[in-house]
């Protein structure tokens, strides 16, 4: 599927792949009664406070991570995506990591459980992350710094 | 059962990311280019996922308790600090360079293993890090 305007785009790919991360976010609010934000699950896996979710539930979150990407990767027969190097992985990791605690939440946590049941502090939090995000780019294209290889 | 409920919540999240394009940077920060070449597929990966959860959120209150759990934990909604503002401008600029926010990094493990890699412990240690700063070890 194409859209009109934005060759690049994927937005079949996009709908299916949203539809899945809200079905995996309503699992874990209708079995476990959890709120579904990676970071904070990723803190209590490794010790570092975070979600409220046990550790083993925690591990097996994050573990499940990679083992959903593995099955689209095998079932795609490869992907290519570009990633920066290690400079800025490292800078941007120090940066996502020190910030969704601080905040609270990433994309996961406030940007689809929050909206999703409008909470005020969730959709403040992710007009922030976003306008930040759009503002790093554009500062970074205007400077011709460029990241992915 | 909590665990395996876990487990495959976690593995269905990591396909949806994936299938996305949000472990593809490429992808990500084309989104973010809002004032460039703008690539809206990440609208759609947003957009979907907000109408299942906003399904979701409205079976909430008909369920005395969820599944395998005997209460609900739901954090509040309005409470507006100065930390929620900082960490999330601090989080949005870290996304803005490389690209990733947590999921897709962890996600991208089975991608890209070493790029990965160096994303993920950055992420830890930057979360280490504000653990030390209000002072709790």
């Amino acid at each position: 599927m194409m859209l009109p305007g934005f060759p690049d785009a994927a937005p079949l790919d996009g709908l299916i792949g949203g539809a899945l991360i809200g079905v995996a976010a309503a699992i874990m609010l209708l079995t476990l009664g959890r709120i579904a934000g990676v970071s904070g699950i990723a803190a209590k896996a490794f010790g570092l406070g975070g979600s409220g979710l046990n550790r083993m539930g925690a591990w097996a979150f994050v573990i499940g991570l990679p083992l959903g990407a593995l099955a689209v990767l095998l079932a795609r027969g490869g992907l290519e995506p570009s990633f920066a190097g290690p400079i800025p992985l490292v800078i941007a990791g120090l940066l996502v990591g020190f910030g969704t605690r601080l905040g609270s939440g990433c994309t996961s946590g406030h940007g689809v459980c929050g909206i999703s049941r409008l909470s005020g502090r969730s959709i403040v939090a992710t007009i922030t992350f976003m306008a930040a995000g759009i503002a790093t780019v554009a500062v970074m294209n205007a400077l011709g710094l460029e990241v992915l290889s | 059962m909590k665990t395996l409920a876990s487990l495959v919540a976690g593995i269905i999240f990591g396909a949806g990311l994936t299938i996305g394009g949000m472990t593809d940077p490429a992808r990500v920060r084309g989104f973010l280019d809002l004032f460039g070449d703008w690539d809206p597929t990440l609208a759609f990966v947003m957009g979907a996922a907000l109408i299942v959860m906003a399904i979701a959120w409205r079976v909430v209150p008909g369920m005395a308790r969820p599944l395998f759990d005997d209460d609900f934990h739901i954090p509040g909604k309005s409470e507006l600090t100065p930390s929620l503002i900082g960490g999330a401008v601090l989080f949005g600029v870290g996304w803005g360079i490389a690209g990733l926010c947590p999921g897709p990094g962890f996600a991208a493990l089975a991608i890209e293993p070493l790029s990965a890699a160096i994303f993920v412990v950055s992420m830890l240690v930057g979360m280490a890090l504000l653990r030390l700063m209000e002072g709790k070890s």
